[in-house]
């Protein structure tokens, strides 16, 4: 099989041949794909391809599941992932993540923001502040909550919770954003909010997203990868290209139909 | 499973409405050169009459262009063909001006005495015809290979644009009082000449609809 890849070389994060094993179950079978620093990659595919496997690998949150095992090479920044010498707390330092449902822990808004710093080890308040400030400002929440910063999170609107939780995994300062659906479950407002902060936030930061909403994945990515399930159920990387290309003309047939719509 | 079954279907529709279209606009050149050779004002005015309904049909199809756009968000090739059929319209609606340009100069000419037998102007009108047809018939094939070959025959067209030329510009030269007559038959051979190359426009967009690479086939002399 044919795997039309263009990325370049030089990827912030390196797959090469991952396979991907929950026990017996083969969920991802040589993943090869190399993805850019400072831009947004899309990784797009029916139900059940192995998108959101593939995306937790990338800060070993598989690790908790039992009986998993990975094969080929996994690197960020040229380094292992999954080498025995990796702090895994380290890694989800510098790779976080964002999930489909906003999940504020119930408490301030602040201590939200503070919540990772403070575990990674920061004190001062005056540390603190300037983080939680930052962070709320990056995330383009700083105008909506800067005089009730004191209040519960949990008040907030969807959207508005959506970009806190960015704002936490921006207070500890990553590099790489994972987001899962990150809009599954806001309006189309909040949503284009939430694509246009992603916009911005791909100045400095390596995102990728995985996204049901081809529309969503045309609009906001650089990169786009397209994954599918083979007769025993294995995701494999069928396409990968840049975003203007794949939505425009993908080279592979199976790749066209899912995103004209016509399988699915 | 197709899952866009609706969707589709409006697609193929509009590819039949480029296609009746089509067919408008290439009895249009046709009559308008028949008008001129038969001196049949009548016929003429039918065709000037009929740019209108042309005109329309082509709003028609990009305003269901853009409505599948804007509703239904065509990616890949369904928004190549999109793009492609507004962009066919836009030539095909040229070529129907051009043909009202024709008919437009045999009400001019009227009853004046003829320059001479109208013979090399219907050869041009009917191998642009021909490659209208043709075109249009590779762009409901997606025949790629089909369009590149008849955007080559452009220069047939040319050829026989440089013998009409070429013969009139003798005509003038022998006869100044035939300038008039002579440079209405230039406009005619021209207005001919521009729509063959429209029609090589209409094979780019074919090959652009099948390839996705936008390519200039066979740049005309003119």
């Amino acid at each position: 099989m044919t795997i039309y890849n263009q990325a370049c070389d030089c990827g912030k994060i390196s797959a090469r041949q991952v396979d991907l094993y929950y026990g017996n179950f083969q969920a991802l079978r040589n993943i090869t794909l190399e993805i850019p620093q400072c831009a947004i990659t899309a990784i797009i595919g029916p139900s059940g391809c192995g998108k959101s496997s593939f995306l937790r690998l990338l800060n070993r949150m598989n690790d908790i599941i039992n009986g998993v095992r990975v094969g080929g090479v996994l690197q960020l920044d040229g380094v292992s992932i999954y080498d025995k010498t990796i702090d895994v707390v380290d890694l989800r330092k510098r790779v976080g993540m964002v999930f489909q449902k906003p999940n504020p822990f119930p408490m301030s808004i602040y201590d939200n923001i503070a919540f990772g710093p403070r575990q990674h080890g920061t004190r001062s308040r005056h540390n603190l502040d300037e983080i939680v400030t930052r962070s709320l400002q990056q995330s383009a929440l700083w105008d909506e909550v800067e005089d009730k910063l004191g209040q519960s999170a949990l008040a907030l609107s969807g959207g508005q919770q959506q970009r806190l939780c960015i704002a936490r995994v921006l207070a500890v300062e990553p590099e790489v954003i994972l987001m899962d659906e990150p809009c599954s479950a806001l309006d189309p407002i909040a949503t284009l909010r939430i694509e246009d902060l992603m916009r911005t936030l791909a100045r400095d930061y390596t995102i990728v997203i995985v996204t049901h909403n081809m529309q969503q994945a045309a609009r906001v990515s650089d990169m786009a990868a397209f994954f599918m399930m083979e007769e025993d159920r294995a995701g494999t990387l069928v396409e990968y290209g840049k975003t203007s290309q794949i939505f425009t003309n993908p080279k592979d047939k199976r790749t066209e139909d899912y995103i004209t719509g016509r399988f699915g | 499973m197709e899952i866009r079954a609706e969707f589709h279907k409006k697609l193929t529709e509009i590819r039949g409405d480029v296609l009746v279209m089509g067919s408008m606009v290439e009895e249009s050149i046709s009559r308008s050169v028949q008008a001129l050779r038969e001196r049949d004002l009548a016929l003429a005015e039918g065709v000037i009459a009929d740019d209108r309904k042309i005109n329309k049909v082509r709003y028609d199809i990009e305003e269901k262009c853009i409505e599948l756009i804007a509703t239904q968000q065509p990616m890949a090739r369904d928004l190549r063909t999109i793009m492609s059929v507004a962009n066919v319209v836009t030539e095909l609606e040229r070529i129907g001006d051009h043909a009202e340009g024709i008919a437009k100069i045999v009400v001019m000419i009227g009853d004046e005495p003829p320059l001479k037998p109208i013979i090399d102007l219907p050869r041009m009108a009917d191998k642009t015809a021909d490659m209208l047809h043709r075109s249009l018939d590779a762009f409901t094939r997606n025949d790629a290979a089909a369009a590149r070959q008849i955007a080559l025959e452009d220069d047939e067209v040319d050829d026989l644009y440089d013998q009409v030329y070429r013969e009139l510009l003798i005509f003038m030269a022998e006869d100044s009082r035939t300038i008039t007559r002579a440079t209405r038959l230039i406009w005619v051979a021209h207005n001919l000449e521009r729509s063959a190359d429209r029609v090589t426009n209409i094979c780019e967009r074919v090959v652009f609809n099948v390839t996705g690479k936008l390519e200039e086939i066979g740049a005309s002399n003119y």
